[in-house]
């Protein structure tokens, strides 16, 4: 008898294995970083140009902005830029493509390590609503201190940090010293 | 000389295109890799129980730098026509340092966001609607702040001309220095592990 729900019970923890995989844990650090810097070297040799994300965001914010106020977009610098001249469509951009290639090639490795799954990332003292705000606010920080400095963490940071730019390494240095700064008001919120 | 290909028109704009997204297929699957989706391991970065940020990103740096670096001492690759945005010291800073706060109370950084969203993280859609509200006030107010925007501007400059130091001088301190900041790292995930969010499952 106990031997029949030994194996009821294994059945059931296998069920639960199936229904329920464990994600894979992530992949040492280092090595990615090497991966991470040859993709990067890859667009230096191949495109003559590094890595980006937020040049792609500014291209869909100028392209909204343009085809519900068009005059309004065009009497403005900043959007004029992503703009162009009209004959070709702002979204045709080298960026916007690579963020598509981004999209892909995060649900590819989420896939293939189990990771895909509908959920908000949050620390253990906080609610889902304060969570969802405070990203809504880290981002909207996020993007206009990218368009201030002129590029975020992959077009500054890590395309301008390889390439030894000297605007790029004050950037970064900040971006670290603003994190540490401010850790110690949001720590109820991670820790 | 022979690199960068698209520099020597190897081939057209369009072809530019399908690189990017091949590319980007690349650069998303190692930051997913990495546990660049997850706010929390991001996060951890400020806290010093999980440095992959600090890791992964130096290593990147290094590698890709001592590959331009050859490719151009060789005289494979022409550095002169790799695209490089001009030096803006204080918006740069300035930008920096906002960005870094927006990265601790947001979780993520643009790229990492959209990581986080395609493995289907809510909060990483949250934070890309935020990027594009934020873009958007930059975008409106850009005709009161371009004179700051395009205040002290030095052109393009690299390092190694600030310091007065040779390209190859500069390219060993970095790596000196990433290789040292990977051991103060590997302490600190030691002495905060309590707290480190990778430790809890």
């Amino acid at each position: 008898m106990e031997s029949v729900s030994k194996i009821v019970s294994d059945l059931f923890e296998k069920d639960q294995e199936f229904v329920e995989p464990k994600p894979k844990p992530y992949s040492d650090p280092y090595l990615v970083g090497i991966g991470l810097g040859l993709v990067l070297l890859a667009a230096f040799v191949i495109m003559g140009r590094g890595l980006g994300a937020s040049g792609a965001m500014s291209s869909i914010v100028a392209y909204g902005v343009n085809s519900l106020a068009p005059e309004h977009a065009s009497s403005n610098d900043f959007y004029k830029e992503y703009i162009g001249d009209g004959t070709t469509n702002p979204l045709k951009d080298w960026l916007v493509f690579e963020v598509l290639g981004v999209l892909a090639g995060g649900f590819i490795s989420g896939t293939l390590s189990g990771r895909i799954r509908v959920r908000v990332e949050k620390g253990n003292n906080i609610s889902k609503k304060k969570r969802l705000l405070f990203a809504f606010i880290g981002g909207s920080l996020m993007g206009f201190g990218a368009k201030l400095a002129r590029g975020c963490t992959s077009g500054q940071a890590l395309t301008g940090g390889a390439l030894l730019n000297f605007g790029s390494w004050i950037f970064m240095i900040m971006i670290f010293v603003g994190g540490y700064l401010f850790a110690y008001f949001l720590r109820r919120q991670w820790l | 000389m022979n690199a960068p290909f698209y520099k020597f028109n190897y081939f057209n704009s369009d072809i530019s295109l399908v690189v990017a997204f091949l590319i980007g297929i690349g650069f998303g699957f190692a930051l997913e890799k990495g546990g660049f989706g997850s706010a929390r391991i991001l996060a951890a970065q400020f806290y010093l129980s999980n440095m992959r940020v600090l890791k992964v990103m130096f290593s990147a740096i290094v590698t890709a730098m001592l590959g331009v670096y050859f490719l151009g001492v060789i005289g494979w690759l022409d550095l002169k026509l790799i695209y490089m945005t001009e030096t803006y010291i204080l918006p740069q800073a300035l930008g920096g340092l906002i960005l870094g706060v927006g990265f601790v109370i947001g979780g993520y950084c643009p790229g990492t966001s959209v990581v986080s969203f395609s493995t289907g993280s809510i909060d990483g859609l949250m934070y890309i609607l935020g990027a594009f509200f934020g873009i958007f006030v930059f975008g409106e107010i850009y005709p009161l702040i371009s004179n700051f925007y395009n205040s002290t501007n030095l052109g393009v400059i690299t390092l190694p001309e600030v310091l007065h130091l040779p390209y190859g001088m500069v390219v060993f301190l970095v790596v000196i220095m990433a290789l040292g900041a990977f051991l103060l790292a590997e302490l600190s995930e030691r002495k905060f592990a309590f707290r480190n969010p990778e430790n809890e499952k």
